[in-house]
């Protein structure tokens, strides 16, 4: 322990311990860095097109095994997660949706952390989980 | 504390109650924890050790209390802070369990737990044991100018008072009560990894002032908190609210606060 | 960047480009959807779709958008991990880079394909 004792980035990449507006925080870093790399990826792939019908097939094939179909897979739920989420940050961000401030009185309970951004949070990670169905069926022909 | 016990002489109850009020008799529920204690002096010790005092607790025991027991009959050396013991100095704020929390406001009974273990607060630089320094959090407070700005006082001939209604009060209330602990600096995922960020304690009292119509420093605040580790730094994980100990929901005022910049409140 | 731009101004991009980018990216998964994503995968159908110039404008607008959207994300957590001039400068010229090459190689894509370059 140094004798600043800022968590660093382990801190900001832990989850756990607040509740699932952190674990929401979390997934959208994570799921925006890896769209960000599925994107880079994806203007690469699309680039082989300039090189002909083989070389398009080629770069397709790489998407056909196992691996790039879970790969394409969380693809599919990290982009819904992500959007979804990222429409109730905006709302939220922007100060809509948490009522008027009021004089506190115990317990306290804080009205930025409400019910509707909590469903917000976890519609979005059920649509995520559907559109992964979805895609799963897609690749694997059901 | 007499637990019981034969009562010295001229103290014993009176046999005749008459007319005194009977109180309900408390019975002492004592249990057992472990309480384990972060020791470490950064200018003497190399790595943090924790000492631990078997601690017995009633069911209003807080972890201050606690504390307090252990340094007064165990070790003096244990180093901690606190004041008003009431959650309204924000001296004790401290990790307890894991989460940053005020000793004085937390009961052992309400952790659940054999085991307590105390930290000092996380993104804070340590000063000794449970103590951390507090300066930088008081220097980003003052930058946000966390008073009243106007051309004209109070005093000035021709204006008595500034009259609030109370609706104009409610606006801005819940932020006041801010005893500036820590807790939600502690608890924020960009603090963790950015110091020079402001922070939810600044932000949440920038919009505390903003938000009083007896103030005219809207526009200066908002260029402050307009910066790179500024107010942009929040990404809305709500932790901050999750430990305050107030009500404040610094979460909350931070994306009030955002409304301005982006152009949907005036 | 950030001394001709305020960070709010900063934001506000952010939040735009992934609102417009949203219309655009169901547009460009429901060609996929329309078309059956196998078809829709053919080198002979994709060749098609950057010839309909509409399209290959969405394309195009999706690429810069998501593109200054990512890379300010990218932004934006590089600047909370770490602090300091040299370093910070190196994260927002490398970003503003990174982005412009981006947008550059996937626009030489979509203008050769849909010119019939191929
Ligand atoms: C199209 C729908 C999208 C929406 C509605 C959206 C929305 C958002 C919002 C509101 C934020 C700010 C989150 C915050 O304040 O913490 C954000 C961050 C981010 N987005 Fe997106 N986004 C979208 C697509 C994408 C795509 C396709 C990528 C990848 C190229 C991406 C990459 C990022 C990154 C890297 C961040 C930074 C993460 C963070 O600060 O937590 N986004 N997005
Ligand atoms: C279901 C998954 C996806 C498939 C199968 C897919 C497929 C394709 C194909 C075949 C093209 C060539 C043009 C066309 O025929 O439309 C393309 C281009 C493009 N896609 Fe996707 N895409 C997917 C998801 C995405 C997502 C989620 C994004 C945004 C984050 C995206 C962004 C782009 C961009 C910007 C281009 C133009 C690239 C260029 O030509 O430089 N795609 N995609
Ligand atoms: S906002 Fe709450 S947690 Fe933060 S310093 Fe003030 S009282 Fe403490
Ligand atoms: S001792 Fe004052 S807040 Fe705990």
């Amino acid at each position: 322990m140094e004798k600043d004792r800022k968590e660093g980035i382990r801190g900001m990449a832990n989850p756990g311990r607040y509740g699932i507006e952190r674990v929401a925080y979390w997934l959208m870093r994570i799921t925006g860095l890896g769209l960000l790399f599925y994107f880079i990826g994806h203007i690469y792939e699309t680039s082989s097109l300039l090189d002909g019908k083989a070389a398009w097939n080629s770069m397709l094939e790489l998407t056909q095994t196992t691996e790039g179909h879970i790969f394409l897979t969380l693809v599919i739920g990290m982009c819904v997660f992500h959007t979804g989420n990222g429409i109730r940050l905006m709302i939220a961000q922007s100060g809509f949706g948490f009522g008027k401030p009021r004089r506190p009185d115990y317990p306290y309970t804080p009205s930025s952390l409400n019910m509707k951004n909590k469903l917000c949070i976890y519609v979005s990670i059920g649509l995520a989980a559907l559109a992964m169905m979805y895609g799963l069926g897609v690749m694997y022909d059901v | 504390m007499t637990k019981g016990g034969a009562l010295p002489k001229g103290f014993e109850s009176p046999s005749d109650l008459g007319s005194q009020e009977k109180y309900e008799e408390v019975k002492p529920s004592s249990k057992t924890m472990t309480l384990r204690i972060s020791k470490f002096n950064p200018d003497k010790d190399h790595a943090p050790t924790f000492l631990e005092f078997p601690v017995s607790y009633e069911k209003w025991t807080t972890v201050l209390d606690a504390i307090l027991e252990a340094k007064n009959y165990h070790d003096h050396s244990i180093g901690v802070r606190y004041s008003c013991r009431q959650a309204m100095c924000g001296s004790c704020g401290m990790n307890i369990n894991g989460k940053p929390r005020l000793a004085c406001f937390t009961k052992i009974s309400e952790l659940d737990s054999d085991v307590v273990t105390v930290e000092p607060m996380n993104n804070f630089p340590l000063i000794r044991d449970l103590v951390v320094g507090f300066e930088r959090m008081f220097s980003t407070h003052k930058r946000i100018k966390p008073y009243i700005i106007r051309e004209d006082s109070e005093i000035s001939s021709g204006t008595k008072e500034f009259l609030q209604t109370p609706e104009d009060v409610e606006k801005y209330i819940q932020f006041s009560s801010c005893i500036k602990c820590g807790l939600c600096n502690s608890a924020c995922p960009t603090m963790a990894a950015d110091s020079t960020f402001i922070g939810p304690q600044g932000l949440a009292q920038a919009y505390r002032y903003i938000a009083d119509n007896r103030d005219q420093g809207k526009d200066e605040r908002l260029k402050i908190i307009d910066e790179r580790h500024g107010i942009w730094g929040c990404h809305f994980a709500g932790s901050c609210s999750q430990v305050c100990p107030k009500g404040v929901d610094p979460a909350m005022g931070i994306q009030l606060l955002r409304g301005y910049l982006l152009g949907y409140r005036k | 960047m950030s001394s001709i731009m305020r960070e709010s101004h900063i934001m506000k991009i952010h939040y735009l480009t992934a609102l417009v980018a949203v219309g655009f990216v169901i547009i460009h998964i429901m060609v996929r959807v329309t078309q059956g994503f196998s078809n829709s995968l053919e080198f002979e159908s994709v060749i098609a779709n950057y010839k309909s110039i509409p399209y290959a404008v969405v394309l195009e607008a999706m690429l810069i958008l998501i593109s200054v959207h990512g890379f300010n994300g990218l932004r934006i957590i590089l600047l909370e991990i770490k602090q300091g001039r040299v370093y910070e400068n190196a994260v927002t010229y490398g970003c503003l880079a990174a982005m412009i090459i981006l947008i550059a190689y996937g626009s030489r894509t979509i203008i050769m394909a849909s010119m019939g370059m191929v």
